[in-house]
């Protein structure tokens, strides 16, 4: 393997931030960081000017489909869209067909992705089937490299398999993670219970759906002194419970999607399927009390929760097309554009940042671009009534609700969220043995994200490397660009082109 | 969704601006009358006649001259009104109007009808007429009765009383009534 | 709005003065059709596109009619005889149908938002012949001018829209399955449009959650709002769509909110009486209310048509900008 050198950029990781440093791989591990480095002989020069460095992203929550539904996603597709949004390692869901329920299952996916442009740790069930009823064989499945078990699609509903899942998987040092739905008052739903789907004539999902399993669970964790970890919490009232318990000194973890901290349930007004999702997109307060807690350190990793899907069966009655949209390609620049704070921290290190004014925080408020969501707005505003559907046009921009700005958080927080946090759960931090997101530092491995944090771009769904389309984000403008991925020494991805 | 009719409504989607009368509203008159004359010595009197006028301009020439000829032939004629909208082959041209109702209130059979209308351009809108008549019922004779021949025609169709003929260009607009006639051009564009 | 839209997927496409429209249009097509011949050319040669995923006699043959009347072609899909069910793109099915001469899409279907959808699917006109629990745009259109026909005087007409006039301050009562009702959902919005005053009554469990934020004011005493309602209009028990777990027993609601002639007494003498259909006879209401001088329920029924040729008219003969002639 030749040498690879980043020229310029900006360093961001645990340590914190760095610039003017350039970083010299050398056989999948960085061997030396100094300004101005001159280039080995043969060296792959990259130019990282104007651009972050950071540890690899990690994403704890990926679909990867296969094996099972190949044409919606693949394990080489789903890594072309993972390293194209700046991952190195992604944790895959089980709820494939069949489910990764047993120690042979996850050995096919290892070898299955062995060559894959990034790691692929799987996921296993918590129970055979993912029906809820008998545990998996969590030992021989640990044994393989699982450290995280989900019923993911599914939360557990029974208590008492629950309590046994997080006895016998605390014993392994393994992590149960859970999806919480009470299936019973979410059976059928196709978005949030609200105005809006009162109006709509659709079955909603209410908050407490999700925080009654969440509540239920902390329990139960606290009861098997058991680590436990939920995934993509979507109401403020699960973020209550979570940092009650986390203040309590239990020992839980919490992870947030992109989707649900940037859009509301305003976006299902013309009932297009793409916006179906599980848990559902929520309410502006929701998003708001995501977002504190997301930059108070309650919720610790932002997760994909990636899940494609066919153009077909996007192309259903909302209550038949299945929940789920993709977000690996877009996920850093989401939590960018909605949270980066842009008061002006460190710059992003661009040589010629003065002069060509973009020092980087150019941009004019943190909002972004969204469609219209005007849909049923008469209701209830006697006789003005007309222009009631929502028009197509994308020139209009949703500001977040203000209050949100005081939650804004810096590059490292942000990074922090979606590299080293997520790895730590994930067991693939240093800490762990693992090799993903650790500092930068000379010995490291080279598992490296270059983004630019103030590149602004406009999501084409078609154009994404994921095989599926179902982005929520297809047509938005977002901020923060991923340039380049380095994998294990090697550049997998290299200005907006995957290698293999 | 009524918008849109309601912006169609607009005579050829324009504005009407008059340049110059051709009848005033005594020439209208006095046409009328001969026109009435004619029609009653044409059907050896107003036994089994019938007028029907054309919405929406048509109607007010209809009810005069039903007046005049009850006046010479001291006997009620019926009078109906037609609304051709939903019979034109050129539907999007004239929207269906609320205002204009069709009341045929009497049966055709047997029955003389003269259709009256305010002026005669391509001869659609007669064609559409004869058509609808042909709905309600089978008349005896059908006849054509129009205050301006404007000339232009695209059917094969010839009235039987005309109360003047009026050369026009095909761009210009006439606007007939019982106040007189005008000629005029429509400017494009919107109100 | 609609008119770019060009489709009829709600009630709330509309606006007072197109609703003015279309009830002054439906009274032109009530001519039509009392005429010995009742059948116009206007949209010869052009093909309505019924696509039905669920059974409905009624509307569907309504809409025919409506759609013959106007001279049109009907090309008719079933779920039955569709793809409808079997998970293929409903888009793909509908843009079939387009290709195959569908000038305009007439939609009933199971599930809530699929004529919303086809709308930004297609470039042809949609109109919602009802969708789950969402709406029914014709429905509240016939009913609208069914009122009109009872309570309108029209010696008041001295503007535009005063055919909407007798709206003003009419108290409407909207009685039972108001969660799983298309129809209630199309009415609440026209009847606050239109500046009625609409009640909600029923068992709570058949209220839409966040019924509270609808411009209505709701009530669980039936006994108490009928003294001081015009307008009776009693839903369907929707069975078929599970209300009966929403409830006790059909027993409960009929002691309960179903419209006898005790019930019926407490109405002023004035109030009328109606119905979507098919009625559950004995369940929500008598079967001697439904057919006395006060139910306005054969009105309805019969003024579909008319109603429904207005709609398809002004989507479908106005093919947009006209040129010079
Ligand atoms: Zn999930």
């Amino acid at each position: 393997m030749t040498k690879v050198l980043l020229q310029g950029g900006t360093l961001v990781d645990a340590t914190g931030i760095r610039s003017g440093l350039d970083v010299l791989i050398d056989n999948s591990e960085i061997v030396e960081i100094a300004p101005n480095i001159s280039p080995p002989r043969g060296a792959r020069l990259i130019d990282c000017d104007g651009c972050m460095i950071s540890p690899g992203l990690v994403d704890l929550h990926t679909h990867l489909r296969e094996p099972g539904n190949e044409e919606a996603e693949t394990i080489e597709s789903g890594t072309r869209a993972a390293v194209a949004g700046g991952y190195t390692a992604v944790v895959c869901m089980p709820n494939t067909e069949p489910p990764i329920d047993n120690a042979t299952a996850v050995r096919d996916i290892l070898a299955m992705s062995k060559d894959a442009l990034c790691a692929v740790i799987p996921a296993g069930t918590i129970t055979v089937g993912r029906e809820g009823e008998r545990l998996s064989p969590m030992v021989e499945m640990n044994a393989c490299g699982v450290r995280l078990f989900t019923d993911d699609g599914r939360g557990v509903q029974s208590a008492s398999v629950m309590r046994r899942a997080l006895e016998y998987a605390s014993a392994l040092g393994a992590t149960i993670a859970q999806h919480c739905e009470m299936e019973d008052l979410a059976a059928n739903t196709v978005m949030n219970e609200g105005y809006l789907s009162s109006v709509m004539g659709v079955q909603g999902a209410p908050n407490c759906a999700e925080e009654l399993m969440l509540e239920r669970d902390l329990e139960l964790a606290a009861l098997c002194g058991a680590r436990i970890h939920f995934m993509h919490l979507s109401t403020h009232g699960s973020v209550e419970l979570v940092r009650r318990a986390k203040l309590a000194g239990m020992q839980v973890t919490a992870e947030v999607t992109p989707h649900h901290i940037s859009l509301t349930d305003d976006m299902l007004s013309e009932y297009n399927p793409i916006y179906k999702v599980n848990p559902p997109l929520r309410t502006r307060k929701d998003i708001t009390a995501l977002i504190r807690a997301l930059s108070d350190g309650t919720i610790d990793a932002i997760a994909t929760d990636h899940a494609p899907h066919v153009r077909e069966s996007k192309e259903l009655p909302l209550d038949q097309a299945p929940p789920g949209m993709i977000g690996l390609e877009t996920a850093l620049a989401v939590a960018i554009t909605v949270l980066k704070d842009n008061s002006g921290e460190v710059g992003t290190g661009r040589k010629d940042a003065s002069e060509n004014g973009r020092s980087g925080n150019n941009r004019s408020g943190r909002t972004y671009s969204t469609k219209s969501n005007s849909v049923k707005s008469e209701y209830g505003n006697s006789g003005s009534a007309g222009g009631g559907r929502a028009n197509n046009s994308y020139s209009e921009h949703l500001t977040i609700d203000p209050s949100v700005l005081q939650y804004s958080m810096n590059m490292v927080d942000i990074i922090a969220a979606m590299s080293w946090k997520p790895a730590a759960i994930a067991g693939l931090d240093v800490a762990s043995g693992g090799r993903h997101g650790g500092p930068i530092v000379p010995g490291a491995p080279a598992n490296l994200t270059v983004f630019d944090p103030s590149a602004d771009w406009r999501v084409d769904a078609p154009r994404l490397l994921s095989k599926s389309g179902n982005s929520p984000f297809d047509g938005l403008s977002l901020t923060g660009k991923v340039r380049h991925t380095i994998y294990e020494g090697e550049p997998v991805y290299l200005d907006g082109r995957a290698t293999k | 969704m009524a918008e849109r009719e309601r912006r169609l409504a607009t005579p050829r989607g324009g504005v009407f601006v008059p340049r110059s009368q051709v009848m005033s509203a005594d020439d209208v008159d006095r046409a009328l009358v001969r026109i009435a004359h004619e029609i009653i010595e044409h059907n050896k009197g107003s036994d089994n006649l019938a007028l029907i006028g054309l919405q929406t301009g048509g109607v007010q020439i209809a009810l005069k001259l039903r007046d005049v000829i009850s006046e010479i032939g001291d006997a009620e004629i019926p009078v109906g009104t037609l609304d051709v909208a939903f019979y034109r082959d050129d539907i999007q041209l004239r929207p269906v109007l609320p205002e204009a109702v069709t009341t045929i209130p009497f049966d055709l059979t047997n029955m003389a009808v003269v259709l009256v209308d305010d002026v005669l351009f391509t001869g659609r809108t007669v064609r559409a007429a004869l058509q609808a008549l042909s709905d309600f019922g089978r008349a005896r004779s059908i006849q054509l009765a129009v205050l301006v021949d404007r000339g232009h025609r695209e059917l094969p169709i010839r009235p039987d009383y005309v109360g003047k003929n009026l050369p026009t260009r095909l761009t210009e607009q006439v606007d007939a009534n019982l106040e007189g006639v005008t000629i005029g051009d429509v400017i494009k564009g919107r109100p | 709005m609609s008119l770019l839209q060009n489709a009829l997927v709600s009630i709330g496409d509309l606006d007072n003065d197109d609703i003015g429209h279309i009830m002054k249009l439906s009274a032109i097509f009530s001519e039509v059709l009392r005429r010995d011949i009742p059948k116009v050319p206007t949209l010869r040669g052009k093909t309505m596109a019924m696509v039905f995923s669920e059974d409905s006699t009624r509307t569907r043959t309504s809409f025919e009619i409506a759609a013959k009347k106007l001279s049109m072609d009907i090309l008719s899909l079933n779920s039955s005889q569709s793809s409808m069910k079997k998970g293929e793109s409903l888009k793909d099915t509908l843009a079939n149908l387009h290709a195959i001469g569908a000038d305009g899409f007439v939609i009933r279907h199971s599930s809530s938002g699929v004529p919303t959808q086809a709308s930004t699917w297609m470039t042809v006109p949609v109109i919602n012949a009802g969708d789950g629990c969402h709406e029914h745009p014709t429905q509240a259109l016939l009913d609208c001018y069914t009122l009109i026909e009872r309570f309108d005087t029209p010696s008041n007409h001295t503007t535009d829209n005063a055919i909407l006039n007798c709206f003003n301050g009419m108290t409407v009562t909207i009685v039972g399955d108001v969660e799983h009702s298309r129809v209630a959902r199309s009415l609440v919005i026209m009847l606050d449009m239109l500046g009625a005053k609409t009640t909600l009554c029923g068992p709570r469990t058949l209220m839409p959650r966040h019924v509270d934020k609808w411009p209505v004011r709701v009530s669980y005493h039936l006994d108490e709002v009928l003294p001081e309602t015009q307008v009776c209009y009693i839903l369907r028990l929707q069975n078929e769509r599970g209300s009966g777990t929403y409830l006790p027993s059909i027993r409960e609601y009929a002691m309960n909110w179903g419209i006898d002639s005790k019930r019926a007494s407490l109405l002023p003498e004035t109030a009328v009486i109606m119905h979507p259909g098919p009625i559950n006879r004995g369940v929500e209401l008598a079967g001697e209310i439904a057919d006395s001088s006060r139910s306005l329920i054969l009105n309805q029924a019969s003024n579909g048509v008319a109603v429904r040729m207005a709609v398809i008219y002004l989507l479908l003969a106005n093919p947009g900008d006209i040129t010079e002639v």
